[in-house]
């Protein structure tokens, strides 16, 4: 099947880190790669939607809404940092 | 291509037996796929199956030996925690009865594990009793790799995230170890009867 980018998650991401997360860069815990979230490859056809790494496919971070909660574990990622914004 | 049966198959499935469908759930003529990643293309001389961890001596099947053995054709309903349920799929596959003849073991618990890093833990118990099966064909052919083929266990009690795709291997254990989804907050144990979907259900 093929998967999205981490657009599809920018929603999720927003509502739980309130702040747009897709321009944020993710360290893959696993080989190390640097990337935007926009350019995770994501799974949503499972029970919650699962980001992993562009290169080493490992598993970046799971998102789940149970109860109209929604969950995110980081568990692959060695860092996760927002892009200093501009002005004050 | 077969938009005609498609149509038909659908019309009996939305007059479908009620009794046979779980509280929360509808059902579908098609086969969603439902995946957490990519999908493996396992070679067939690369593929071997594993009973391994709490027993007297692990055992391997490469293909050929799975192939080899004993195999059942069944008939059964399946239902996922995203809410479709399939009535009236056709399998075949080795019962896990067959994979654990003879096999000496204290465990209760089983992780299911499988290519691309997917697990999934159930009771031993719910394993055996001609409840479950490692399953390599579905409507009479080889299992589509996008359905879990080679060859995926076929749990259809619970929950069909229990019914790992890819599977290549069964751990037995002493405790009971969330598997992956469990991990994230769907139930441990998955019967849709009771609409089991999250902790606490």
């Amino acid at each position: 099947m093929n998967a999205l980018d981490g657009n599809a998650i920018a929603g999720s991401l927003l509502d739980v880190f309130g702040a747009e997360m897709t321009t944020a860069t993710g360290v893959c815990g696993s080989c190390g790669t640097s990337a935007p979230v926009a350019e995770f490859e994501v799974y949503l056809r499972a029970p919650g939607a699962v980001a992993r790494c562009r290169s080493c496919r490992s598993v970046l971070m799971v998102l789940v809404t149970i109860r109209g909660l929604t969950c995110v574990d980081l568990r692959g990622l060695a860092a996760l940092g927002l892009a200093p914004t501009s002005g004050g | 291509m077969t938009p005609i049966s498609r149509g038909f198959r659908g019309r009996r499935d939305a007059s479908a037996d009620p009794s046979r469908v779980p509280p929360g759930q509808y059902v579908t003529g098609d086969f969603p796929v439902l995946s957490a990643g990519p999908t493996p293309h396992t070679q067939l001389a690369d593929w071997s199956f594993a009973i391994q961890g709490e027993v007297d001596e692990p055992r391997t099947w490469t293909w050929d030996e799975f192939r080899a053995l004993p195999s059942e054709n069944l008939t059964t309903d399946i239902h996922c925690v995203t809410k479709w349920s399939k009535l009236d799929t056709v399998w075949t596959g080795a019962s896990v009865d067959t994979l654990l003849d003879g096999v000496d073991t204290s465990a209760e618990y089983v992780t299911a594990w499988s290519d691309g890093g997917y697990t999934t833990n159930l009771p031993l118990e719910d394993l055996t009793g001609g409840r479950a099966w490692v399953a390599f064909a579905y409507d009479d052919e080889p299992l589509d790799p996008e359905h879990g083929g080679p060859a995926r266990l076929l749990v259809p009690h619970l929950y069909f995230w229990k019914s790992a795709k890819w599977v290549r291997g069964l751990e037995l254990k002493l405790e009971d170890e969330p598997g992956f989804w469990e991990t994230y907050g769907y139930h441990n144990y998955g019967d849709p009867w009771r609409e089991q979907r999250y902790w606490g259900d």
